[in-house]
């Protein structure tokens, strides 16, 4: 069985909680706050202002360049404000919040329950489609996905690789859309090879999930789709973009500035697809998403379809309030989500599970001396030296840091995961790869031709 | 006898060659330096501290002698007196620079700022920035994790543990600026030294609005302006949504510090006025209303929020 | 508030290995040869082993707590560790004197000068041995005579290198089933490769090392050892006697399993890693064929520990993306 050749671990997936529970609507929230950044780039701009009303599915703001992505009103209602707002980690984010009013859909939006298989688009069409859509990587990283769509000049796209992984440990909602949604799916993998203009196209899909493989499975047979469903070793980080890749094509994706396509890959998350399916074919933008609410000791763990900037605190209340006592809450899975301060702050685009932790399990391992043991070299699946960098980042050498390739880390955890010593490894890493990639963008600034 | 006296032959042979040897290979390897750079670093206090911008004292020494003009040159640790004397010494005329002292420019002592999280990751103000808000609401304040503390070469600045903010020992800071660099915040300013280590400054550098500041941390500056307008001397500035005190400009009046309706204006090492102003101040308009205390009350405060407190100013400027 | 909201970067878990559980498996993996040397030696090796253990637990208890201050890290089971490693490294019948010596040269000097656990550059236990065996040659190479009742004594009383050494035997003499089954006098734990070998076929199958550094070691004084016996215009028979030896006798076991693969000295990237093994194999050789001492592991490692951070420095792994075929 297949998977990524270097490094990675094995967390315990804690999947159990959540797996078996099928997709349920969210009740509407009578209030949403939606962020103006919730992908990967620069800023939407706001095209609604105070007093106007809108309906589900109304543009809200627009992308402003190419690397951005257009925002829709995830209900119907009166804009109540354009402000500040607090977000998750108790800083202020630019939003917009509506007052719902109804459930009122804009017209052309097509919420018939029924597959719509025939695409007759041009590939930019496609394109234009899923950017007027605002889609972006449901994965977590939120990278726009017409951007990743539109390969530069000079590369070529091989493979199209649906990213069904899931590595991230707690949650389900990828696990349930492809099961639930799985005709969806593959139409909006042919689609997508419309638009890239591929023929192979592969499924990955981690053995943890026999259910998926198999229903994915019956389904590409019966309705005659040419995908490969490609069953994964269990190992985390696998869900990684570059792992993924390597995993499925034995390519290894460059350093940065590398980028999948350069080995002629594209990777769309699964939920994303399912995303570009109701975008080309049903004309709805990316206004809701299933997202996991779930813990050790969460009453009633959930897969919740929720609309975009539904507070938090709803889901959690759905699931049965928090435990008692101490707490951290996970906007994301363990390995790689965000501790949110604050329950308010909305449902994102790139919000795919909120994990909830008590008790011992809330807090870090003490730390304790490096002992030299080597795990977090092997766990690396980046093949880099965490103990090392994260010594030279503490002691702030950046050209050290340079050559060492710190800026190749892509931030799994896997390191701090494994360190017997309980080692925040994670932490310097993190400040010295941003301080190291702020070094080198201001080096390119400097050598830049002046015009 | 022999043996003996061969081994004695053999031993010096070899001893006077590798003295030749080492003779003619530190001829060719010399280096050449002004002897002065030697005396002048150990004018130098030897801090090693970097204040001056110099990797160490002798980067700064080196400078000192290779530079004729050295009016952007100074050690904040030897201060004037030491320039003095090292411009004497090489004949060059020393910079003047008035002593400085680091301010901490937060005053969200637990007690005013509730803690709302504990942050259990690695205790670093500037990860911890980096990551989120802080354990309080105020995204401006001070973190506590002593950041600065470890930058200080001079064991000058500690973070309190009963209020979580950082403190500076007047005495033994030499303004050499590290602490400000590595504050993630800003929240320390170089801030000129009075006699008696007196002081009058805003001990917030939150930008968010009045009531915003309010929630948060009851010590903060909401911005009102009040302090702005019983200045005489034009040394205050309100920009978003804090108040600034120009300590060039600034004469230790400490008129502004009763003005302040949440003590968020410092006083250090002198009294305070007292509360009932009766000299005329160099505004005639004195303050229509009642002249809040210093010692704030957050009820008062809380109730009175920036914006109103903003609108209040203007009409009486009319 | 009823909940209190804990605020952290990812990860936000924790694999449940500590340096505790690590060592608690190599304890578990020291477990078989400790079992053969009690068999060997009788109670004498419950005696040294106490000994060396609670010697290197009391010293670092008493360094952590009087000399550093801080928190105390006996519990994390490296003294304790370091002590059993001593006891295997040392004649059952030695004086307990001695091996208090040994402790606390091993944790008082080797470890916790350097500032304790994870700073050390040299491997504790071995810094112990080689000053006991310079300081007391005679106590530390005259060893005890099995207790076993199926023992014969076939290497004239001496270690089988020593016996190799002086020609008292040849390579091809010796009993290989004898010395796999720990039947020769030695060092108390180095004697039973078996039983060291599946010590560390323990250790590979719960991670606690990888298969690296052993194979490296062995596999290079094998081939060491055949290549001589080659050289040496070796008939068939020799071919395979002379490593299996080698392999067999001394602290190759000990040394390859539980000695070399420290965390703490040894280098962190697998290929630094069979570089690493491949030097302690070499020297290892050299020192017995042609050294002095009948035995060289000791040293060996001890002289690849001093190269490990230069091994670290230089040896790098291959990065992803750098790939190097298309």
């Amino acid at each position: 069985m297949k998977t990524f050749p270097i490094g990675g671990v094995h967390p315990s997936d804690n999947k159990k909680w959540s797996c078996q529970k099928p997709i349920e609507a969210l009740e509407l929230p009578d209030i949403v706050n939606i962020p103006l950044a919730q992908h990967i780039g620069a800023p939407a701009t706001a095209v609604v202002a105070k007093g106007d009303k809108v309906l589900t599915g109304q543009l809200i703001a627009e992308a402003t360049g190419f690397m951005s992505a257009n925002i829709h009103s995830p209900i119907s209602g009166t804009v109540s404000a354009v402000d500040m707002q607090l977000n998750a980690q108790g800083l202020r984010q630019m939003m917009i919040t509506i007052k719902r009013e109804g459930d009122e859909w804009m017209p052309e939006i097509d919420r018939s329950a029924e597959v719509v298989r025939e695409c007759t688009l041009e590939p930019a069409e496609i394109i234009a489609k899923i950017k007027a859509a605002g889609i972006v990587g449901m994965g977590g990283a939120t990278f726009p996905t017409h951007v990743k769509l539109s390969v530069p000049d000079g590369c070529k796209a091989e493979y199209l690789i649906i990213n069904g992984v899931e590595c991230e440990p707690y949650l389900t909602s990828d696990h349930r859309t492809m099961l639930e949604r799985g005709e969806e799916l593959l139409v909006g993998v042919e689609i997508l090879k419309r638009a890239l203009k591929v023929e192979k196209a592969v499924v990955g899909v981690e053995n943890n999930k026999p259910d998926v493989i198999a229903s994915l499975r019956k389904k590409a047979a019966e309705g005659g789709f040419d995908v490969v469903i490609e069953p994964l070793k269990v190992q985390y980080p696998q869900g990684g973009e570059k792992q993924l890749i390597a995993a499925i094509t034995g390519r290894e994706v460059p350093p940065p500035p590398g980028l999948p396509i350069h080995v002629g890959a594209v990777v769309c998350n699964a939920s994303t697809t399912v995303a570009v399916y109701e975008a080309v074919q049903k004309n709805k933008p990316l206004i809701e998403r299933v997202v996991t609410i779930t813990g050790k000791e969460i009453k009633e763990p959930r897969n919740l379809l929720t609309r975009m900037g539904t507070p938090i605190s709803k889901l959690v209340e759905k699931a049965g309030g928090l435990p008692e006592g101490d707490v951290k809450v996970v906007n994301g899975g363990p390995m790689m989500g965000r501790a949110m301060v604050c329950l308010d702050s909305p449902v994102t685009k790139g919000c795919s599970g909120v994990s909830v932790y008590s008790g011992s399990e809330a807090h870090r391992v003490e730390p304790s001396a490096c002992i030299k043991c080597a795990k977090c070299v092997a766990a690396c699946p980046m093949s880099l030296e965490p103990y090392l960098i994260s010594k030279l980042a503490k002691k702030q050498m950046w050209e050290r840091l340079e050559e060492e390739h710190i800026t190749d880390c892509i931030e799994c955890g896997c390191c701090q995961f494994t360190c017997p010593a309980g080692i925040a490894l994670l932490d310097y890493v993190r400040m010295g790869k941003q301080t190291v990639m702020g070094i080198i963008r201001a080096r390119a600034a400097a050598n830049a031709p002046k015009k | 006898m022999t043996v003996l006296l061969s081994t004695i032959l053999t031993l010096s042979l070899l001893g006077i060659l590798s003295a030749v040897i080492l003779y003619f290979v530190a001829q060719k390897f010399k280096v050449e330096e002004d002897p002065r750079i030697d005396e002048v670093e150990k004018m130098l206090p030897g801090a090693n501290c970097g204040g001056c911008g110099f990797a160490g004292c002798r980067g700064m020494a080196d400078a000192l002698v290779a530079n004729d003009d050295i009016s952007a040159l100074y050690c904040p640790v030897g201060g004037a007196e030491a320039m003095k004397g090292i411009a004497s010494y090489l004949g060059k005329v020393a910079p003047e620079k008035e002593p400085a002292v680091a301010t901490v420019r937060c005053g969200g002592v637990c007690a005013k700022r509730p803690r709302t999280n504990e942050y259990n990751g690695t205790k670093s103000c500037a990860m911890a920035a980096a990551f989120y808000v802080g354990e309080t609401a105020c995204a401006y304040g001070c973190l506590g994790y002593g950041d600065c503390v470890e930058a200080c070469a001079f064991d000058a600045i500690k973070v309190n543990p009963e209020t979580g903010i950082a403190e500076v020992d007047a005495e033994k800071c030499t303004a050499c600026g590290a602490c400000v660099k590595a504050c993630p915040k800003r929240i320390i300013e170089l801030r000129k030294k009075w006699p008696k280590n007196r002081a009058v400054y805003v001990s917030c550098v939150s930008k968010d609005k009045g009531a915003v500041t309010m929630k948060a941390c009851k010590a903060g500056c909401i911005g009102c302006g009040k302090c702005a307008k019983v200045c005489a001397f034009d040394a205050i500035k309100i920009e978003v949504g804090v108040a600034y005190i120009d300590s060039q400009k600034c004469k230790l009046c400490r008129k502004c510090v009763n003005e302040c309706p949440t003590g968020a204006i410092v006083l250090k090492g002198m009294d305070p006025l007292p509360k009932e102003p009766k000299t005329p101040a160099a505004k005639p308009a004195a303050p229509a209303e009642k002249p809040a205390t210093p010692a704030a009350k957050p009820a008062d405060a809380v109730a009175k929020p920036a914006e109103a407190a903003k609108n209040e100013s203007v009409n009486e400027q009319k | 508030m009823a909940n209190k909201f804990i605020v952290a970067t990812a990860p936000h878990m924790h694999s449940p290995e500590s340096t505790q559980s690590l060592m608690r498996h190599v304890l578990i993996a020291l477990v078989p040869a400790f079992a053969v040397s009690a068999v060997v030696y009788g109670l004498d090796a419950f005696r040294v082993t106490a000994i060396a253990v609670a010697s290197c637990v009391a010293v670092e208890f008493l360094i952590q707590k009087f000399l550093f201050g801080g928190k105390q890290t006996v519990s994390n089971l490296s003294a304790v560790v370091t002590g059993v490693l001593l006891a295997f490294n040392l004649p059952a019948d030695i004086a307990w004197w001695i091996v208090v010596i040994g402790a606390v040269v091993a944790i008082g000097v080797a470890k916790m000068t350097f500032g304790g656990l994870g700073r050390n550059p040299f491997n504790p236990a071995l810094v112990g041995r080689v000053f006991l065996l310079i300081a007391y040659p005679v106590q530390m190479t005259s060893f005890p005579k099995p207790v076993h009742p199926d023992y014969i004594d076939a290497f004239a009383g001496a270690t089988p290198l020593a016996a190799l050494k002086s020609k008292a035997i040849a390579a091809g003499d010796a009993n290989l089933l004898d010395m796999l089954s720990g039947m020769m006098p030695g060092s108390m734990g180095e004697i039973a490769a078996a039983a060291l070998l599946a010590g560390g076929i323990y250790m590979i199958w719960r991670k606690v090392i990888t298969w690296h550094i052993p194979v490296a070691v062995l596999g290079s004084m094998a081939a060491f050892a055949f290549f001589v016996a080659l050289l040496q215009g070796g008939v068939s028979a020799l071919l395979y006697e002379l490593p299996a030896f080698h392999l067999l006798a001394g602290g190759a076991m000990l040394g390859a399993i539980f000695m070399a693969t420290d965390y703490v000295t040894s280098p962190m990237t697998p290929k630094g890693m069979i570089i690493y093994g491949i030097g302690i194999g070499v020297i290892t050789m050299i020192i017995r064929l042609w050294g002095a001492y009948p035995e060289g592991m000791s040293f060996a490692i001890l002289l690849m520990n001093a190269v490990a951070p230069l091994i670290n420095k230089y040896v790098k792994p291959r990065r992803f993306g750098m790939m190097t075929k298309k």
